[in-house]
């Protein structure tokens, strides 16, 4: 059923053709518009003004519905955020597990209610702190978590099963899991009453967040072991958070983060069913990522065409009946690289902006970007202002009033059409590498280097537009007076590295020897053959092999990964 | 102009960190504006940049750095340089989250440009071509 009849299309048009000959006419007379054409910020291109026209062919009743309903266009739940509005959750983690705890305590106390986790590249990457690589970046952009009782510190004095908890981190995700889940066991918790996710999204690994500690099939293999052993042991835990937000920090346009992030989605769900374990059983437990750039209307889109477009494939390609396994529930980040070093406050009106096109976009949880984050990491007082911009949005304006008060919009609902559109057809474009196995087509994706390209491309002709103009950003193209540094920056402790080093050393020199090494080598029997590799690496970590030790085994079975280095 | 050696460009990141856009987009920049890049990827010790500098005999060392550690590596990179004599000819610089107060330290340790993120494209090439040193 379309959105309007044809008599009313009919009316609709013959006024537009009047408007056109005369109102329109006569104003671009008197002055031109002042641009030739217009686009979106990932390049689609806009009409003037949209009307029932524009949005003929669209269906309420299929392509839109209501809330909570198939497709979930609107929203995921009948009632959104009338009924419960979503969680204020800001990463932080950096230094040692003890110091990130001490900012996990200030979040809470600030109107956090979920907490996030940001690791450091060595932890990232699954190398050790004492590793040479790591040099420098020991605790430096999130925290080093080594061994078990680096967990226990991060989340000491944080009741584990009344705060929803989410691991920001991929292929050694089964370590971090397992450090989490051994913690739980020393404290009491029952594994089913634990909440939280883990991003364990080993595919976007090799062209969004290049933090890869194995190559795509190793890496793949590990991500399903841990879907696997959550479905019937952790229960309530999100088993992977797939994500966007990396890819479109590595310069996708809005399109491409659609896309690439529903086909990484499509791959776990076939490796899933490939390991006959029922969709309706796992895909409840599977959620996504998405950043949020600066185009208000685009990200708003975007995110309800996202929405649209997994149910129905959840629902079409791969037979879900659970309606929970169609439900495309995200997590939203406002992007990091749209902040700018010049002017800095003015990111606080990018944050702002951003936070509500994902509001209205219908996120279900939304960390806004520090504003000093083009200097550093963020500083307390940026997140007390990010955690407040939510805050205020959330209660003053009066958005969370009326569930999805975009739907409908002409323009918006052409929008979201257009970018499922385009979305699909690059999706079917890697469907048909792998010759309608989206996990073979993935996997080609990935080594032809197809996706990284894709995303070179995006990332050069945006910069391009920047360069000539043609987009303006406030303080990068366009001066800005007030050109002041920021109040206080985040202030580094260098002696956190040695701190995190001596620890480390610590455990390994008061560990059994001998049940380490065991453990270690049952891990490495294990990778060579099909058994789930989870319990192998939960027998691991409570005999305090590092995070190193346990990823070196992994590389030691499935090779190790170099970056192809496309551009 | 055209029978003029292009200008060779190292690009390259060192230790863990994995951003990369950066970088991409500065070597496809250069590479339209006429020089040869070669863009080694990411993971890499200073000493392993230095040796591909030196066996290629480019004219600039370009590192991108957002992981934090610039101050480390960047002294790492300098005394890598050193180590297979090169400094003289080769223009080290680097790009990324350096904060403003930190580019000073860098200057004085050798490095030889600085460009922070939102640095402009044309920028980087300009200053490439007015720096670069002279080859004995």
């Amino acid at each position: 059923m379309p959105l309007f009849d044809q008599d009313a299309l009919d009316a609709e048009r013959k006024q537009r053709q009047a408007w056109e000959h005369a109102e329109l006419a006569d104003a671009t007379a008197r002055a031109p518009e002042s641009q030739p054409t217009f686009q979106t910020i990932s390049g689609i291109p806009l009409e003037r003004v949209y009307g029932p026209g524009e949005a003929a062919e669209i269906s309420y009743v299929d392509d839109v519905a209501n809330p909570g309903q198939f497709p979930f266009t609107r929203g995921v739940y009948p009632t959104m955020y009338r009924g419960r509005q979503w969680t204020r959750r800001q990463i932080a983690g950096f230094g040692t597990a003890k110091s990130t705890n001490e900012r996990y305590k200030f979040l809470l106390a600030n109107g956090q209610t979920g907490l996030s986790t940001d690791f450091d590249h060595p932890t990232l990457t699954g190398y050790d702190s004492l590793h040479p690589l790591a040099e420098g970046e020991v605790g430096r952009l999130g925290v080093a978590i080594d061994t078990l009782p680096d967990m226990g510190d991060l989340f000491e004095g944080i009741p584990l099963d009344e705060v929803s908890i989410s691991l920001t981190i991929n292929h050694p995700a089964i370590v971090m899991l397992s450090f989490l889940l051994a913690h739980a066991e020393e404290r009491g918790t029952a594994w089913n009453r634990l909440r939280g996710t883990v991003q364990n999204d080993a595919l976007k690994e090799f062209h969004g967040q290049k933090t890869f500690a194995l190559p795509p099939r190793g890496g793949y293999r590990v991500t399903m072991d841990l879907v696997e052993f959550c479905t019937t042991q952790v229960p309530l835990w999100n088993t992977i958070s797939i994500s966007g937000y990396h890819t479109r920090e590595a310069g996708s346009n809005a399109i491409q983060e659609v896309a690439f992030t529903i086909a990484q989605g499509m791959a776990y769900v076939e490796g899933g069913l490939k390991r006959g374990i029922p969709v309706d059983a796992f895909a409840p437990r599977l959620s996504f990522f998405f950043g949020i750039h600066m185009d208000f209307f685009e990200e708003a889109s975007k995110l309800r065409a996202a929405r649209r477009l997994w149910a129905r494939i959840m629902k079409h390609r791969y037979g879900a009946t659970d309606p929970r396994a169609m439900l495309c529930r995200f997590h939203t980040q406002t992007l990091g690289s749209t902040l700018v070093r010049n002017g800095v406050l003015n990111n606080i009106a990018r944050g702002t902006s951003q936070a509500l096109a994902a509001i209205l976009g219908g996120t279900q949880s939304l960390h806004v970007s520090g504003y000093d984050e083009a200097h550093d990491i963020p500083s307390e007082d940026a997140m007390r202002i990010s955690l407040a911009t939510q805050r205020i949005l959330g209660s003053e304006t009066g958005i969370t009033n009326t569930t999805d008060p975009l739907g409908g919009s002409y323009f918006v609902e052409k929008l979201t059409s257009e970018i499922e559109e385009r979305a699909m057809a690059l999706i079917a474009q890697i469907d048909d590498m792998g010759n309608g196995s989206m996990l073979d087509g993935m996997f080609a994706a990935i080594d032809s280097g197809f996706i990284e390209r894709q995303i070179a491309d995006a990332s050069y002709d945006h910069q391009l537009r920047i360069e000539s103009k043609d987009y303006s950003v406030l303080g990068l193209n366009e001066p800005v007076p007030d050109a002041a540094p920021p109040p206080q920056l985040y202030d580094h402790d260098d002696k956190e590295e040695e701190r995190q080093k001596e620890r480390l050393a610590a455990v390994v020199r008061e560990r059994d020897p001998s049940g380490a090494a065991r453990a270690l080598d049952a891990l490495r029997g294990a990778a060579e053959g099909d058994d789930n590799l989870m319990p192998f690496v939960l027998d691991a970590v409570r005999a305090h092999t590092t995070e190193g030790e346990i990823m070196g085994a992994l590389r030691d079975i499935f090779g190790e990964y170099s970056d192809p280095a496309v551009f | 102009m055209s029978d003029e050696k292009p200008i060779k460009v190292i690009l390259a990141k060192l230790g863990l960190d994995g951003h990369d856009r950066g970088i991409k987009v500065v070597a496809r920049a250069l590479r339209d504006a006429g020089m040869e890049v070669i863009y080694m990827g990411m993971r890499l010790t200073p000493d392993e940049v230095a040796e591909r500098a030196a066996s290629e005999a480019a004219d600039v060392i370009g590192i991108s750095l957002l992981s934090g550690a610039h101050q480390k590596l960047m002294r790492a990179m300098v005394e890598a340089a050193e180590r297979q004599e090169i400094n003289q000819e080769t223009l080290i610089v680097v790009g990324g989250t350096v904060p403003e107060s930190e580019e000073a330290v860098l200057h004085e340790m050798g490095v030889d440009g600085v460009f922070p993120v939102g640095s402009s494209l044309a920028d980087i090439e300009q200053f490439i071509r007015e720096h670069r040193k002279p080859r004995g």
